[in-house]
């Protein structure tokens, strides 16, 4: 995450006295942040080892726990089971999502059909949605994988839509007037224009695939980072317990990370070119 | 006038051409009773091969729509365009196009916007970019070839839209104020600057303004336009084109200055 750092300028009180206590942390925010984060832990680690272990763990305990179910295999064989499905489901909303986004942009009779379903299926909440697909679809991987993308999808189709309707008349009139023909207008000069809407629609549809990776196997409970969730806490071993939620966070932080990069590699033109009009 | 504009052959002949449009609600007051706006009518103009004519007017006078006419961007509702001889229905490879608002993509390179009409016609990455180096030269952006649009100023990318309309080598170059966006500084810099362009290159050009002293500098003929409906007014051969290239202060030659005291004027009784 980029956090800018404020320049140290030397703040002057009132009366012509050189800067404060308060002054020097305020231009320090990472130096507050670490220090709350490592406060919080320390506090976490001795109030928890207080309190009653099968309600509350505290790190310490949680990274044995970790090492444990790392060492017997618990904890790979799980991430895998989790991994499968979510690559899979990702993989089928980013291509189906840009693809029915493509049609019904392009498509007038498809846009008007399938409009109110998109609308309906995206405003009510997808989880509701979860026993009914799991009745359908089962508990493994086809039923994981169907979860993730009836909730992943909808922001990249949402998005590759708006983004080909937001091209302006007159970057397609460069196209007609250099003699490019329709679907040479499409890939060099639609698509590459809504490329920074699809990157935004995947970066969304990337933190709710986690969410419904999880979701869905709470349901199934068997398999995956869910299923020992479930599993810990049926057991009272909080401390293991903590280990997937752990693992998960850490997972979603990254990914999202990664595509967050990838996103502004791709969409650069488009910030710089804002950036430079508000000037 | 150059010798080339003196021969007798004709590059652009539009033939009692008329073009309506649908008006907005908002405008009804430019509209007649069907709700329809004319902008140009029955209006007839030929440019000779060679030569470097200007479309001058207030802004709503039908000029813009004339090029995007001759540009086969839009279709005439009445009368015809001949471009090199043949009626124009749409685009044409060898007509190109200099925008207003100088037309890039955002998302390409220098190289890559000048290249994107060669791309279109299927030539090979390296044969491209080999011409476009060329052209890059001509328009003097050596160097800022991997530069982004946005990391331009816009006397720059017009050069970038200007060196991407020669790459085709066209017959014809249709410019829409091309020159309109930029300070006035800039705006002149340019205007030498293409001029030796087009002297090198001996390309018709047909170029839309709303700048009086500019169609007389820049060109050998211009045509004023009065406004709403769209008509030629009169058709002024400008006192100073055979030494555009030569003096740095033609604005300040008399006949310079009473040609523009005399569009001024012609303009001045249409409002």
């Amino acid at each position: 995450m980029a956090v800018t750092e404020k320049t140290v300028t030397p703040a002057i009180s009132r009366s012509g006295e050189p800067a404060t206590i308060s002054d020097y942390f305020k231009a320090r925010p990472n130096m507050i942040r670490v220090v709350a984060v490592i406060a919080f832990f320390i506090f976490w680690e001795f109030a928890g080892r207080e309190g009653n272990e099968l309600f509350m763990s505290y790190p310490s305990a949680i990274i044995v726990a970790a090492w444990i179910i790392t060492a017997d295999g618990t904890l790979i064989e799980a991430f895998s089971a989790s991994m499968i499905p979510f690559a899979i489901g990702m993989v089928i909303s980013i291509v189906g999502g840009i693809a029915f986004g493509v049609v019904m942009a392009r498509v007038w009779l498809f846009e008007y059909i399938v409009d109110p379903y998109v609308n309906a299926l995206y405003a009510i909440p997808r989880l509701a949605l979860v026993p009914l697909i799991t009745l359908i679809a089962g508990l493994q991987v086809g039923g994981k994988v169907t979860i993730i993308v009836s909730i992943a999808i909808f922001p990249i189709i949402i998005n590759t839509y708006a983004g080909m309707k937001d091209v302006r008349g007159n970057l397609l009139e460069i196209g007609q007037a250099f003699c490019a023909n329709e679907r040479q207008i499409f890939f060099k000069i639609v698509l590459p224009y809504a490329i920074p809407f699809i990157m935004a629609g995947i970066r969304l549809a990337v933190g709710l695939a986690i969410i419904g990776m999880v979701v869905a196997e709470l349901f199934t409970a068997v398999t995956g980072l869910g299923g020992l969730i479930v599993r810990y806490a049926n057991a009272f071993a909080t401390d293991r317990l903590f280990v997937p939620i752990v693992l998960v966070a850490i997972m979603g932080v990254l990914i999202t990370q990664t595509v967050q990069f990838i996103e502004y590699r791709l969409s650069k033109w488009r910030v710089l070119e804002r950036q430079r009009r508000d000037q | 006038m150059s010798e080339v504009a003196a021969a007798n052959d004709v590059m652009v002949t539009v033939s009692n051409v008329s073009k309506r449009f649908k008006v907005r609600e908002t405008e009804t007051s430019s509209a007649d009773d069907s709700g329809m706006m004319t902008a140009l009518d029955d209006v007839s103009l030929e440019v000779k091969t060679g030569e470097f004519l200007s479309l001058l007017g207030p802004s709503g006078c039908g000029k813009t729509t004339l090029l995007r006419l001759v540009a086969g961007l839009l279709e005439a509702d009445g009368g015809e365009i001949q471009v090199a001889g043949t009626p124009v229905y749409e685009p044409r490879k060898d007509a190109c196009m200099v925008f207003q608002d100088f037309g890039l993509l955002p998302w390409r390179t220098v190289l890559d916007n000048i290249c994107f009409p060669l791309e279109i016609d299927g030539v090979s990455k390296s044969e491209r970019e080999g011409v476009a180096e060329q052209y890059l030269e001509l328009v003097g952006l050596q160097g800022f070839e991997g530069h982004f649009p946005h990391e331009l100023s816009g006397g720059m990318q017009q050069r970038v839209g200007i060196a991407r309309a020669l790459m085709r080598k066209p017959i014809l170059l249709l410019m829409d104020e091309p020159f309109g966006a930029l300070d006035a500084q800039t705006r002149e810099q340019l205007q030498e600057d293409f001029l030796e362009i087009w002297q090198s290159l001996k390309t018709t050009v047909l170029f839309v303004t709303h700048s009086i002293d500019e169609s007389l500098v820049v060109s050998d003929r211009v045509v004023v336009f009065t406004a709403r409906p769209g008509k030629i007014k009169k058709i002024i051969v400008s006192p100073v084109a055979g030494d555009r290239m030569a003096s740095d202060d033609v604005r300040s030659n008399p006949e310079f200055v009473s040609a523009r005291a005399e569009i001024r004027s012609m303009l001045r009784s249409e409002r």
